[in-house]
């Protein structure tokens, strides 16, 4: 019977297109940001680099990773530091 | 004279590429321009029952590219518009059989010829796909309102920038009011918030395009299609009029009888 009335009055709404849009929005964050990891090896280097300038850091132990949360993405880099140089006058 | 080529492209399959270069050449060649549809699905090649010109063919794009025969003999003519021609794809062939190369020249000659080419690429993101866009100067991005239709347009937007075809356009197909009025469909904002692009038409969902697809006769011949109706209005924003895209509420059943009775234009 109350399939007859909501075939009728047209269906209710479940609300899917906000579940879709969501959906696309996270799922197009990850599709974009496919980053190989030479790509992250070349920052890598890059990064060592420069920072090598202003301060003595462990470049063994370096991590540089993309991370996903929930709705953002960040560049996260962990950079231990051996210690620093003495002060250049700047 | 130095024609326009135009690629429909999508990603996707079945979202209405080939339904969508079939109406928008014969809308095209309804206004009077010469126009080419040239189908690269090689071996699955379907522009030709679409457009009803299956029983005509004698040569292919293949044919041509290997110069097995002239452009003009692949060529057939359409049944109502004499400026209206197609070049059909192979059927028994693959899709390696033509290059981006020769595309390219391919291409090149039709400009001569017509003042649109318009290129119907397959489904995927291969080699057909690589061939399609080739010697295409602007792409057509076909999608569906629906998660998967959308996530493979952005990913389509994406390849054609990286091949320099930095000013995609988007039809958005198969729209259904009703189910965007209730919340149950993506609308055109959402669509184009995501893949930012700009939109060249909406065509709404519409039982003609099955009944025209089943005669062979393209929906914007006929009056009475909604969907024709919104390719029309699509090939003239294409030749550069300002035509205001389609919008949903002209597919409400008010408006379709006032405009039955006159009532609205």
């Amino acid at each position: 019977m109350l399939d007859i009335f909501t075939r009728l009055f047209g269906r209710e709404s479940t609300g899917s297109k906000d579940v879709a849009r969501e959906r696309l929005r996270l799922v197009l964050i990850h599709d974009r940001s496919v980053v190989s990891p030479e790509l992250i090896n070349a920052l890598k280097a890059d990064l060592i680099q420069v920072i090598q300038q202003y301060m003595d850091i462990d470049v063994e132990s370096l991590l540089v990773n993309l991370e996903n949360e929930d709705d953002s993405m960040a560049l996260i880099a962990n950079i231990p530091i051996k210690s620093l140089k003495r002060a250049v006058s700047i | 004279m130095n024609g326009k080529v135009l690629v429909v492209t999508s990603g996707k399959g079945g979202v209405g590429k080939t339904t969508t270069s079939a109406n928008l050449g014969t809308a095209l060649a309804m206004m009077d321009k010469k126009v080419v549809l040239v189908d690269t699905d090689i071996g699955l090649r379907n522009l030709d029952v679409v457009m009803g010109l299956e029983n005509r063919i004698v040569f292919d794009i293949v044919d041509v590219v290997n110069a097995n025969c002239r452009l003009k003999q692949a060529l057939i003519k359409d049944k109502r518009f004499e400026r209206l021609c197609l070049l059909p794809a192979a059927q028994t062939k693959e899709k390696s059989a033509v290059t981006p190369h020769q595309m390219k020249n391919l291409t090149n000659e039709l400009r001569e010829e017509f003042d649109y080419i318009l290129v119907d690429c397959p489904a995927g993101i291969e080699q057909g796909f690589k061939n399609a866009i080739a010697g295409a100067d602007t792409a057509i991005v076909v999608a569906t309102p629906e998660v998967s239709s959308v996530r493979d347009a952005d990913r389509i937007v994406g390849l054609l920038e990286a091949a320099g075809l930095t000013d995609s356009q988007l039809i958005i197909n198969r729209i259904r009011a009703k189910m965007v009025k209730r919340g149950d469909m993506m609308d055109i904002g959402d669509i184009i918030d995501i893949l930012s692009i700009d939109l060249l038409g909406v065509v709404p969902e519409d039982e003609s395009i099955v009944i025209s697809t089943n005669r062979g006769e393209p929906a914007v011949l006929g009056n009475a299609s909604r969907a024709g109706e919104a390719y029309r209005r699509i090939a003239r924003r294409i030749i550069g009029e300002e035509v205001p895209v389609y919008s949903l509420d002209e597919s409400s059943i008010m408006t379709r009888f006032k405009r039955m009775l006159k009532l609205a234009r």
